[in-house]
């Protein structure tokens, strides 16, 4: 067992893990923040995707001892109060889902889409830039108009500093 | 998993004690490979070390008629980074179809060579560009050091600190990518710098990355896709799984092959 000191969604937090906890054990079953998903478990559904220092992450594949000092945000922490983050509202106003399990990590990676390239993104750049996010509901179609429109809707501002504000 | 200590030292030299404190610690970089790894119990290091902290692993510099890349730098900074699409261009792409933009967040350059997967796209280019990997304490050209499956020429307790990329010359990296894990089914990386040609695969060979001298003889002597017609790696040599067989990859490597020749002969 090991002391961890981290910052998630705002706020700081310490806790004793052992060293083998993967960041999204952490998250879930100590933390009790079930937004953030475990699909397959094996890095390629995308469903535990949360932000490391504002970056996109699979949090399956990260044991959270290697998170210790960093900040991380999943998706209970967009929202400021009862305001969604433009991302979560774009995916409600496009109904970008069906039965949600992958929806969390959809909205993150399509956030971490927004810091690297850009509040404009045209579909094609969307769909390549899912590859690591699976949905076995939609066919996408409404996922990718929910961030195209999400990340108009963000103009270039990002996540944690909404949130934050 | 199994158990293990954990430590993230703040410099290089500390990393290294750790290392060679015990004949089972491993280096953790990125971790897009390990931890899965250590998931499903196929690993059972005493130790793992955590690099992330160590500056002097991280960057992007052009010295020399090089591109030196730090170790610990990720993917996503080798496919972004002006300095390498303006030198490398072939590099930054091979750099962006790496797993996924998640992915790509986190994992390494020196991790994936110090690794050696099989189906990793980071050692095709070091051949392909004769690169040569830096470690803590010598430097081996890229020839040298894949070795075969998951096999390097480190020793125990040797880390891989840079790789130095030269410049000249051209390269195009084609690659058919599984289309769950992104991991390449064949990928082929071309170079072809004055009278020389180099045609470097992954992805497909049971004996990991390797050099095709039968299609860089071909090229040498006529540099088109043509010239590749007919030709394919031994069959019986490639990776037969569930995801195809052995003689399907010998006819992809020949594909993404001729794919990569056709690119570099329009861009001239």
């Amino acid at each position: 067992m090991r002391d961890l000191t981290l910052t998630i969604n705002g706020a700081p937090v310490r806790v004793a893990v052992d060293e083998r906890t993967l960041l999204v054990q952490l998250i879930r079953d100590d933390l009790r923040l079930t937004g953030t998903h475990v699909g397959c478990d094996t890095s390629q559904c995308g469903a535990c995707t949360v932000l490391i220092d504002g970056e996109a992450i699979k949090a399956c594949a990260v044991l959270a001892v290697q998170a210790g000092g960093t900040e991380v945000v999943t998706v209970e922490g967009l929202a400021a109060g009862e305001a969604l983050h433009p991302m979560q509202a774009a995916f409600r106003e496009h109904h970008g889902l069906q039965c949600g399990f992958c929806t969390p990590g959809m909205i993150v990676a399509g956030i971490d889409m927004v810091r690297r390239l850009g509040p404009q993104l045209d579909e094609a750049t969307v769909r390549a830039e899912l590859e690591g996010n699976l949905c076995r509901c939609t066919g996408y179609h409404n996922i990718v108009k929910a961030i195209q429109a999400g990340a108009l809707a963000m103009g270039g501002v990002t996540a944690p500093a909404v949130a934050a504000e | 998993m199994f158990a293990f200590a954990y430590s993230r030292p703040a410099d290089l030299a500390e990393a290294l004690a750790t290392l060679a404190a015990s004949e089972e610690a491993k280096p953790l970089a990125g971790g897009q490979t390990l931890i899965p790894t250590l998931k499903q119990r196929l690993a059972s290091p005493s130790d793992l070390v955590d690099l992330s902290r160590l500056a002097a692993l991280r960057g992007i510099a052009l010295a020399d008629d090089a591109l030196t890349i730090g170790a610990m730098t990720r993917h996503v900074e080798v496919a972004t980074s002006p300095l390498v699409a303006a030198h490398l261009p072939a590099l930054a792409a091979l750099a962006g179809m790496i797993g996924d933009p998640a992915v790509r967040n986190r994992g390494t350059l020196g991790g994936s060579v110090a690794n050696n997967d099989p189906s990793a796209d980071y050692p095709a280019v070091c051949l392909a560009l004769d690169a040569v990997i830096v470690t803590d304490r010598r430097e081996v050209p890229a020839g040298d050091f894949f070795t075969g499956l998951f096999e390097t020429a480190l020793e125990p307790g040797e880390l891989v600190t840079a790789v130095r990329f030269p410049l000249g010359g051209e390269g195009i990296y084609e690659k058919y990518p599984n289309p769950a894990s992104r991991y390449a089914m064949a990928g082929v990386f071309v170079w072809r710098g004055g009278e020389e040609v180099r045609v470097a695969v992954t992805g497909a060979s049971q004996g990991g990355v390797f050099r095709w001298a039968e299609a860089e003889a071909a090229l040498v002597a006529e540099f088109s896709p043509s010239a590749l017609d007919g030709l394919r790696p031994e069959a019986d040599d490639m990776i037969a799984d569930i995801h195809g067989s052995g003689a399907y990859r010998a006819q992809l490597v020949a594909v993404m092959a001729k794919r990569a020749v056709a690119g570099l002969a329009t861009a001239r």
